[in-house]
């Protein structure tokens, strides 16, 4: 399972794509579950790069615990979340962070 | 101070008009991130795992009161309210939105700062010993040189696109504060049997996948020299440096492939084309410089001594932090003072806005206005009255500043790691902070004694691990943060790359390792004189490695 991310390049803020824009969290992020549905994420990343909305355009390994989209590496469980070393940054800061449509 | 004279306000002020125009037409899709990314770099901006990062030179680690001020404004207004201080002695922010960059670039402007040449591949913000200037065992100030060779390397046209970044210390002292040999060239200002200035020459050192001591390619460099030797090296450099492998493209790698006589034959046959021609640096020129770091006018102030006597008697966690992170000064009635940014559990390198600010007024007080940033990552106030200790010490205590660990085992330098680093494949702030809580007591890590202990989140090495007396990397084996350590390197005088000790630790696991090897090193060491790094050099790995591994051999 697969999920396209990027960075916003007017604040560099890391966005996932969900629901036909990008979301400020991880948690509802489109999931692709075979070839053709990684395909069609990644069209959609180089079309929003192209278009400069987004920089650094990747997909992401995810699961889905209790309904909600995690990151299996590391790395991109820290970008979804923020610092591990300050709950008060990023993600984890705002739970309820508003998703762009 | 150096202060910019009017060539610099107008390069600055331009480079900011320039660089707000490009950021501008990348915001309104007019240039693609490929052809914005190498401008973005020219003036500090990375784009890191939350969010872009900037990051700016602090010309050999040199500030003043205004400036750390706007640092802390900067923070509060367009960053997170804190920021980062760096083993390269600048300071990076971890959130600032490209579009507020023009912005902070102004801003910093207004104070004679920018972020020029803090990324790429070209020569970078040049580095000097933290105590330059107030040093008691300097022979001469060298940040003078550090400055001459910022004015020359700044847009430098032949030295802008490098096989790989490029970076120069500068000590002036017999100890090395400023880990010279660790740098693509790093110079050690000396006198000679003449009494006159010049330089030991070092080329060829550097950290990363492959870490290297410099090899010294000259004894003693006329000052007048200095910049061209310098070109005569990056000449060598920029003609044979590898550019087919960014991983073997460093200096370091061309010195060692070449063998250090025929780098040495090179450089030496290049000079000779050079030296007698505009590089040779008119007397004029280096006193005008030099004009610009005259020490402050530092008045007697014999009562120091009384003062400090008493108040030692009155607290003894003054007394304590007087002991560790208060150092000598030239002027006996002065002293050069550390503040820590490493709290016990605290991020290493990290300060408030509100601290930064808190700061300034200390250093604008008490120490004539100048503070330094430490490649340790702390900070400096350099020339505080020894009768002023016990205020600065009062004033550090209110904003959480003064804990006494300079140069002990808590005085960790951390790269940013996986928290904050795209590059990064482990985290190593959380493990700098358990390891800090671990040490927490002050009477423990005294006991224990001078430990350099550093930590990268990756094989870039930007934590000094290892030249750490214990370096600790992180990296990613099947998917977990995984520690490796090493033993016994070092970066001052003496410089030495720490040796791999055996297989890696989980996160779980490298606290516990390194309580074992600091309890191994107060087993067996001669007495409390004897550092950690003397030992690990008289005994070597072995007592180390029995400790950390012997169940394991026993049970396989």
């Amino acid at each position: 399972m697969k999920v396209l991310t990027a960075n916003r390049l007017a604040d560099g803020i890391a966005v996932w794509y969900a629901n036909g824009g990008w979301a400020e969290t991880i948690d509802h992020a489109d999931i692709a579950h075979d070839k053709a549905a990684e395909d069609r994420l990644e069209a959609i990343g180089a079309k929003a790069s192209a278009n400069n909305e987004v920089v650094d355009v990747n997909l992401i390994d995810v699961t889905v615990v209790n309904g909600a989209v995690e990151a299996v590496r590391l790395r991109e469980k820290i970008r979804a979340a923020g610092p591990t070393t300050r709950n008060d940054l990023g993600k984890q800061a705002r739970p309820q962070a508003a998703r762009a449509a | 101070m150096y202060r910019y004279d009017e060539f610099d306000h107008d390069f600055v002020k331009a480079r900011v008009a320039e660089f707000s125009d490009q950021v501008a037409r990348r915001l309104a899709g007019e240039i693609t991130e490929d052809q914005f990314r190498p401008l973005r770099l020219m003036n500090g901006v990375y784009l890191q795992l939350h969010a872009y990062m900037l990051r700016i030179a602090v010309p050999y680690g040199t500030l003043n009161s205004k400036q750390l001020r706007m640092l802390g404004h900067i923070a509060r207004k367009y960053d997170k309210g804190y920021g980062h201080f760096t083993t390269r002695q600048n300071i990076q922010f971890n959130w600032p939105a490209l579009s507020d960059i023009p912005a902070i670039l102004a801003d910093l402007a207004s104070v004679e700062m920018h972020a020029i040449q803090t990324s790429g591949n070209c020569i970078r913000n040049v580095t000097a010993d933290h105590f330059a200037g107030a040093a008691a065992d300097e022979v001469a100030d060298p940040r003078p040189y550090a400055e001459i060779l910022r004015q020359w390397s700044s847009v430098h046209p032949e030295f802008s696109f490098l096989p790989r970044k490029f970076k120069i210390a500068v000590t002036g002292a017999e100890r090395d504060r400023a880990a010279i040999q660790t740098h693509d060239i790093g110079l050690h200002l000396k006198k000679n049997a003449a009494g006159e200035l010049g330089f030991a020459v070092y080329v060829g050192g550097g950290q990363g996948r492959t870490p290297m001591v410099a090899k010294k390619i000259r004894d003693f460099l006329p000052e007048a020299d200095l910049l061209s030797y310098c070109t005569a090296i990056l000449r060598v450099y920029n003609l044979y440096g590898r550019r087919d492998n960014k991983f073997k493209a460093r200096i370091k790698i061309l010195v060692h492939e070449t063998g250090v006589e025929e780098i040495t034959r090179q450089v030496e046959a290049e000079w000779q084309e050079l030296k007698d021609a505009e590089l040779r640096l008119p007397e004029a020129d280096i006193r005008a410089i030099d004009a610009y770091f005259a020490p402050p006018a530092l008045v007697d102030r014999p009562e120091g001594d009384e003062a400090v006597k008493l108040a030692r008697l009155d607290s003894k966690s003054f007394s304590e932090w007087l002991d560790q992170n208060v150092v000598t000064h030239r002027h006996p009635d002065y002293a050069a003072v550390t503040i820590s940014l490493k709290g016990i559990g605290e991020t290493p390198g990290d300060a408030s806005d509100s601290q930064m600010e808190a700061v300034a007024d200390i250093a604008e007080k008490y120490s004539f206005d100048e503070l330094r940033v430490s490649h340790e990552q702390n900070l400096i106030l350099p020339h505080v009255a020894r009768a002023d200790l016990k205020a600065v010490y009062d004033a550090l205590v209110d904003i959480g500043l003064a804990t006494a660990n300079s140069n002990l085992i808590s005085d960790i330098i951390s790269c940013p790691g996986l928290d904050y680093c795209a590059l990064a494949t482990a985290r190593s702030i959380p493990v700098a902070q358990e390891i800090s809580r671990r040490f927490a007591s002050l009477e423990r890590q005294r006991e224990i004694g001078e430990l350099k202990l550093k930590i990268s989140g990756c094989i870039n090495a930007c934590g000094h691990h290892h030249v750490g007396h214990i370096g600790i990397l992180g990296v990613e084996k099947k998917g977990a943060e995984l520690y490796q350590v090493t033993l016994g390197g070092s970066a001052d005088e003496n410089t030495s790359v720490g040796e791999i000790i055996g297989r890696g630790f989980s996160s779980e696991e490298i606290t516990d390792a390194i309580e074992q090897i600091v309890e191994t090193y107060l087993g067996l060491r001669l007495d409390r004189n004897e550092r950690f790094i003397d030992a690990y050099r008289r005994v070597g790995p072995a007592p180390f490695k029995e400790a950390l591994y012997a169940g394991e051999t026993k049970a396989a």
